[in-house]
This record gives C-alpha cells, structure tokens and sequence, in this order.
C-alpha cells in the first residue's frame, strides 16, 4: 500500500549543501521545466495569481459599468466580453489551477512521499496552462474581440460569431478550455495515484489530514465528471466551425442536452473549487485553536460525501430550462442532501474553535473569516435548491451574490489563509504579521459590502449579465461597485508582503505554528526530497496537546 | 461535557436566537417586489420560512465563533491545549440528524408549496416540436394541457424584441392581461434562449427554439409590471424588456378592440441603439448579431398558425 523511494537518496546526507544549492537556483527553477513537485506547485500558484489580479481588473471594470444604470463605460459587446472572459478566467485560471498548485506543494509532504508518482506527467500538466491561458487573453486582440455569451457559452447564442471567420473569440475560447481540462485531467490522475500509493509507512487513510482527503474528493470528481465538459466543449466547436447540428434547434439538435453536459462538470466543479478550501480550514482551525480537529472521522467521511451527492445535482441549474416537474422535484431534493455532510463540517470547525486557546494570526482571521461567510453561502444556496424561490431569482444577482459568497467570500479567503499559513514552510521567510492584518481587513469588510449588496438587488429582480439597468435598483449597485474597488485595492498591501517577505522576511523555524502534520517536520523550505528519512508515522492527525507540539523548546523558538 | 449552568445559558441563546430569527423571516416578505399573482404569496411563505431557518444557522454557528474570540483568547506564548476532545459521537449523530430534519422539512415545504403552485397553473408543459412528429402525437398533447384558461395569448420573443398576438389577432408589443382570470401563455423563440420574467409575478421561464411551452397564470393585482428576458440572448439583452398591464376585464377588452383598430408605431431599443449606438468610454466595434426592424413579428403570425 505504502510506498517510498529512501533508496534513492542514501547518498543524499549533505542535508546543508543541499539547501544553499537550493537557495541560489531558486528563482531560476520556477521559470524552467522542472520536475520538483513544490517547484512546480509554487509555479501554479503564482502564475494563476497573475490570471486572479487580471479577472480582478475584468471585475472592476463591470463594476464601474454598473455604478450608473445607463451603458456609459464600455459598449454592450465589450461589456458581455468582460463577463465572459472574468467568469472563466477566475473559474478556470485561478481557484482550480492555484489549488492544483498548493495541493501538489503540499500533498506529497503530507502524505510523507518524496514527490508525485508521476513528476513528468505533473510538470506536463502545468506546463499546458500558461500557453492555453495566453491564448485566451490574447483573444481580446482579435477585431471582433472574446466570446461573448457568459462561461456557460450555452448554444445556440454561443454559436453566433461574424461570419466566414474561423478564428473567432468563441473557437479560442473554446480551445483554451479543452486544453485546461486536459491539464486537469492529468493533474487528477496524479493526484488520485500519489494519494493512494505514495503515503509513508503507517499513514493510513485515517491518518491523512483533512486536505489531503479533500484533495483527493476533488481530484475524483475531476476524473469522473470532467469528460463530460470536454465532450460538450468539442461538440460545441464542431457545431461553431465545421457546420454540425448538435446543439442548434433549427438543424434538429437539442440545445439543453448541451446544458447537460456543462453543468454535469461545472457544478461539481463548485466542490472541486471548494473541498481544498474546506481542507485548508481543516487545517488551520486546530492550528490556531489548539484543539484536535473535532470529529476527524466524521469530517473525513463527510468530504468524501459531499463529493459523491455532488455528482447528482447539476440539473438544480436547470430549474427554469423548461426542465419537467418529475426532475426538477428530484435535483431539489438531491441538492438539498448537500447540506448534511456540509453542516457536518461547519459543525465542526465551530466546535473545534469552541472552549479553544485562540491565536489570532493572520491565517486565522482568513480562515474563521471564510469560514463564517461560508455559512452565509451555504445558507442561501440551501435556499436556491428549493425549486418554487429558484423560479424566482434564477439568473438574477441574487445567485451572483450567492456564489461569489462560495467562490471569493470562503474559496478566496480560504487560499490567502493558506498563503500566510504555509508561507514559512514554502519560502523559509516570515511575512509581515501586521501587513497580514491589515490585508484581511481590507478584504473581510468589502467583501462583505460587494457581494451583500448583490443579494436585494436579485430578490428584486436585477438580472445577472445585464450592461444597462433600471435606475430603482442603481442604490445598491453603487454600494457593491464602490466595494469591489475597495477590494481590488485591498490585495496591494498583500503583494507588498509577499514579494517584501520572500526577498527580505526574517528567516522562518521549522515549524513557526507549532503544528502538526509531517510537512512542518522537514526544513523551510523542505529539502529537495522533502524528508532526510522518509517518516514512519504512528499518531492520529492533529495531535494537539501532545507536548511535542505544545511545549517551546528554546531552539525552536528563539531563533 | 457541560456544567447545568452552561446548559441553561446555552438554552437562553437558542430562545434568544429563535425570536431573532423568527423576526429576521418576518422582514423577509418585505425585501420582495409587490406581489402580484396567488403563486408570488405561496413563493414568498416559502422565502421568509427559508430565511427563518437560514438566519437561526447563521446566527447560531458565527455566534459560537464570536463568543469564542470575545472569551477563548489565548496568551501569545501558550501552546497548549484548548480542550482534549477529539469528538463525541452522540453531539456527532446530534448534527448529522439536525441538517437531515431540516433540510427534509425544507424539502417537504418546498414539494407542498411546487405543488400548490402547478393546481394554480404555473406549471409549464414543454412540446417538443419536431418535424417528426407525428399525427396521433398532436392528440396526446392536448391532455397534457394544463389548467383551463380563459384566453391564449402567443408570445413571439426574437433577438430583442417582444411581441403578444391576442386571441382576436391583435398584434402587439405590450403584454396586456385580465385581472384575477388565468391566461396561457404560448411561448415560442426564434433564434436563441430567451426567459420570460416578471419579478413580481414571481415566474421565470426559459423559452427555447424548437420547443413550444405553455404557462398558464393568474394575476391578481392590477398595476403596471416590466417582464424581463431572463435568459442571457446576446448583445442587446439588457434592453430586451416590455410594459406589461394587469387590468380589469372591461379595460383590458376595450384595449383590444382600440387596438385593433389604431396603427401601432413600434419602437424596439435595440433597434435605436443598434442605428445610433450610445456615447462610451471604450468602444470596442466587436461583432454583434443587428436585430430585425419592427413589423418581422407582425408578419410571423401569418406564416405561423399553431
């Protein structure tokens, strides 16, 4: 079952030579092909954060269209471009690729493996995304611009692009989207291989911290609902360029089979995006509350549930898609299974910060900041399961305002707290506690303003998309558009720490947080193989209150 | 696990939380537009019960977390353990059976208020019109039909523009329709997906080629309404909306006939806009699919006699 390489690095005992060498290739490994698995997950995160600050800006911009009711900033065209293009950029470029990135940095050190079980194939799949992700982009360059029809790209309003012209924004679009999901699909298979055959001696699957089980749900979901995605994707292109009927009504072919497909992936895609997240509290919460992560099990299991119900729900986005009653009663009730193994969680997490020995660092504030406006999202999204008040807010700003809530309000946060969180152990320097601070405010409090507002406006009937709007609901569109300049504003505090620290930063202990799991067993950074001797593990995860972790040693402290 | 005095404050907190929420489910009916059919009343119960349980979770859990940070802080040197539970298997199964009750009783409310809400007709029966269908398949249609309603309205939408065809074959762009009677609704599409929107009556249904789809529904409060596209339909579809009137019977029959006889002057926006574009900041020139002038949809109703 277990499986280690200690063979391979007998030789390999010059545990300081090994990391000045380190220190000095180090930014010139993140620009090469590398096969390194910490090497190539800090290149995921960083690159997708680039894609994050320009969906920002794409975001900001349909903000300020929208501070007026009038179409005044960017012409209709440009403005459903914008949407188009910042959906899919931050769907598809910055929460699942970045959580590819951490998961590869972080999983193996977790699990006590030297690497991925396939470092060519993890190097591959990175490696496809900078191409498929610039050919995207440069899709703005082209005369008649990006795809403009939303990231559902739903036929057949997907399928009108200016005719005789081959390359159009919709075709590259469409490419880019199949490349990324070939990325993933090679990521998934490596991830699920890694986890299943690469733990150290003893780490049992009841022993693996919460992450890596959530990683390890995602990456499932990935293998089994992605396909489909890439199956509707290349239909949809044979339909826009090479003259097929898939999906055009008047050629005979059904355009909601093609919805099928899309939310069959896209909403799994929502706990591919949101399980690392959830891992990410799973293991922050106990850092800084002290406590062992309360439920363990139950935790685990519920990871592993909420992945297989995903796989049933997708038609909840279909309500009003002239979906039968028999069907829609169904995902109703399927989608509001939902809500059991996530209550089970949030439970969780509340009782382990309950009666705890808090420490307010800055990973903490992200991850109980996201944590308790996850609950805010959980709640609406119960809500619109429930088909009679889905009919009535589908596609409005009310569903805006409720996955914004998922994807920046916890999934957002949940990758800030584990920047600051595993900074020490990935750079080997401390960041800026009080810039830290500083950074969350400015995030908590406008995200709550932006992505708040959106919720009257939808129940009042404001539908998501629109460039132009009736002046009754422009109070709460200037409220969420001054919000989100705040917000765009707020991550500059964040890039001053990062790059000031990673250059500058105090040098960081092993273990600056005092936790548990393997990855603060090793140097920061960890060693090229990640452990001089590969662990033998023999305690359950999050042992907190055992004196290894509790006491100061002076060596570990002072330095 | 708990002193008896811990109890009762915790029992104090759930009392406490209950009213609050209670309260914050009752305001809920106000942050909803006016209503304006039967199925909009049923909708909103539903709303304000959801918002009732959704307040006592969120209160409850971010209250816990609050009190943990007010009360819980540790000194900045102290490592050790906040408590030594790892779980406890009955407060597990507690909020395993907890989100399970609730999301059945939620489930059930929902199914009971789904099913008031097809009796009142908002149900919507889908045809799929295929050129191979064949004839015997128009018989069984007929019973799937849904409630009886007094009048059938046509409603033509194309990329971005309305049109209504009255039972006396009265063409227009508004959507006229009589107070506390049900009316059908005959809803076909062009080229893309459309919606079909009205806020305050609470209905939202997608509109697709190929397919033809009845709603049936009951105003109940006059006024003037804007019914939406819902669904995403290009360039122009900010500006894809039409006035929409519930009046009484007697006006609404004098609308017809003063219909039939005036000429009516249409004007589409997305036509105005797509001739004389309006001033922005950046103006990209992408591609844009032009929209049809005004008249096109007079002259479908001869060509289509379903």
């Amino acid at each position: 079952m277990t499986h280690d390489f200690s063979q391979e690095i007998t030789g390999d005992n010059e545990e300081s030579k090994n990391y000045q060498n380190q220190q000095s290739n180090t930014w010139r490994e993140y620009f090469s092909f590398n096969t390194d698995h910490k090497v190539i997950g800090v290149q995921y995160m960083v690159m997708t954060f680039i894609f994050f600050l320009i969906g920002g800006l794409l975001a900001m911009l349909i903000r300020a269209e929208l501070l007026t009711p009038e179409s005044n900033l960017v012409d209709r065209p440009l403005y459903n471009g914008l949407f188009t293009m910042h959906g899919t950029i931050m769907i598809f470029l910055w929460i699942i690729p970045f959580n590819a990135g951490l998961s590869n940095y972080l999983v193996p050190l977790m699990i006590g493996a030297r690497d991925m079980a396939f470092p060519l194939l993890n190097a591959i799949s990175f490696w496809i995304l900078p191409p498929a992700g610039l050919l995207l982009l440069s899709s703005f360059f082209l005369p008649n611009g990006t795809a403009q029809s939303g990231w559902w790209s739903y036929p057949p309003v997907s399928l009108q692009v200016p005719g005789g012209e081959l390359i159009n924004g919709e075709f590259i679009w469409i490419v880019s989207l199949v490349l990324i999901g070939i990325s993933s699909i090679m990521g998934a298979v490596n991830f699920v291989t890694t986890i299943f055959w690469m733990r150290a001696p003893g780490m049992t699957f009841f022993r693996m911290p919460v992450f890596v089980w959530s990683v390890m749900s995602a990456q499932l979901l990935q293998l089994i609902n992605l396909p489909a995605l890439t199956a509707g994707l290349i239909l949809l292109l044979f339909d826009l360029s090479f003259g097929t009927q898939f999906f055009k009504p008047d050629g005979n072919g059904d355009p909601i089979i093609y919805q099928h497909l899309f939310w069959f992936y896209s909403h799994p895609a929502v706990y591919i995006m949101a399980l690392p997240a959830f891992g990410i509290f799973a293991e922050i919460l106990p850092a800084f509350s002290r406590n062992p992560l309360f439920g363990y099990r139950s935790v685990a299991i519920a990871t592993l549930g909420i992945a297989a119900i995903s796989i049933f729900v997708w038609v909840h986005h279909m309500f009003t898609s002239a979906t039968p009653g028999w069907m829609r009663m169904t995902f109703m009730a399927t989608s509001m299974l939902v809500a059991i193994p996530t209550g089970i969680k949030a439970f969780a997490w509340t009782a382990t910060i309950w009666r705890s020995k808090l420490h307010l660092e800055t990973p903490m504030l992200f991850a109980m900041g996201g944590a308790a406006m996850f609950i805010f999202g959980g709640v609406t999204g119960v809500m619109l399961a429930a088909t009679p008040f889905d009919i009535h807010v589908n596609n409005t700003y009310f569903v805006v305002g409720h996955f914004h809530y998922i994807v920046f309000n916890t999934i957002t946060m949940a990758i800030f707290a584990a920047i600051y969180y595993w900074f020490p152990k990935i750079t080997g320097r401390m960041y800026a506690e009080g810039w830290g601070k500083l950074h969350f405010w400015l995030t908590f409090i406008p995200a709550n303003i932006t992505f708040f507002s959106m919720h009257p406006l939808g129940l009042q009937g404001m539908l998501r998309r629109v460039s132009s709007y009736d002046p009754q609901y422009q109070g709460w569109n200037v409220i969420a558009s001054l919000g989100s300049f705040l917000l765009g504003a707020s991550t500059l505090p964040f890039i001053a720490n990062i790059v000031g620290s990673w250059l500058y930063g105090p040098r960081a202990v092993d273990n600056p947080w005092h936790a548990t799991g393997l990855e603060w067993t090793t140097s920061s950074p960890p060693l090229r193989d990640n452990f001089e001797e590969i662990p033998i593990v023999t305690r359950p995860p999050y042992d907190y209150g055992n004196p290894k972790y509790s006491v100061i040693e002076n060596s570990d402290h002072n330095e | 696990m708990f002193s008896v005095f811990e109890y009762v404050l915790m029992a104090f907190y759930v009392a406490v939380l209950l009213v609050i929420s209670r309260w914050i489910g009752q305001q809920a009916f106000s942050w909803m537009p006016l209503q304006a059919t039967a199925e909009a009343q049923r909708v909103d119960d539903l709303f304000s019960f959801l918002v009732s349980i959704g307040a006592f979770i969120l209160l409850g859990l971010v209250g816990v977390m609050v009190y943990a940070i007010a009360f819980h802080r540790a000194p900045p040197e102290d490592y050790t353990e906040g408590h030594p539970s790892r779980g406890d298997a009955r407060l597990e199964i507690l909020w395993t059976a907890t989100p399970t009750l609730l999301v059945v009783w939620i489930a059930f409310q929902s199914f009971n208020i789904y099913q008031q809400l097809n009796i009142l007709g908002l149900n919507q029966i889908v045809h799929l019109h295929t050129p191979l269908e064949s004839a015997p398949a128009y018989a069984a249609t007929i019973s799937d039909l849904p409630k009886p309603a007094s009048e059938t309205i046509d409603v033509f939408v194309k990329q971005w523009d309305w049109s209504f065809r009255y039972p006396n074959n009265v063409t227009s762009n508004q959507l006229h329709l009589p107070l506390n009677r049900s009316t059908r609704l005959h809803l076909q599409a062009q080229d893309v997906i459309h919606g079909f929107y009205v806020p305050e009556f609470r209905l939202k249904q997608d509109i697709i080629p190929g397919r033809k789809i009845d709603i049936v529904l009951t105003p109940i409060r006059a006024g003037k309404y804007r019914l939406k596209d819902s669904q995403f339909s290009g360039t122009y579809f900010a500006l894809m909306e039409t006035d929409v009137y519930v009046e009484s019977l007697d006006k609404y029959d004098q609308w017809l006939t003063q219909t039939a006889t005036s000429e009516q002057t249409p004007v589409n926006q997305a036509v105005a806009e797509n001739i004389q574009p309006p001033k922005t900041l950046f103006n990209s020139g992408w591609y844009t699919v032009t929209p049809a002038q005004p008249g096109i949809a007079n002259k479908r109703k001869l060509t289509d006699d379903t």
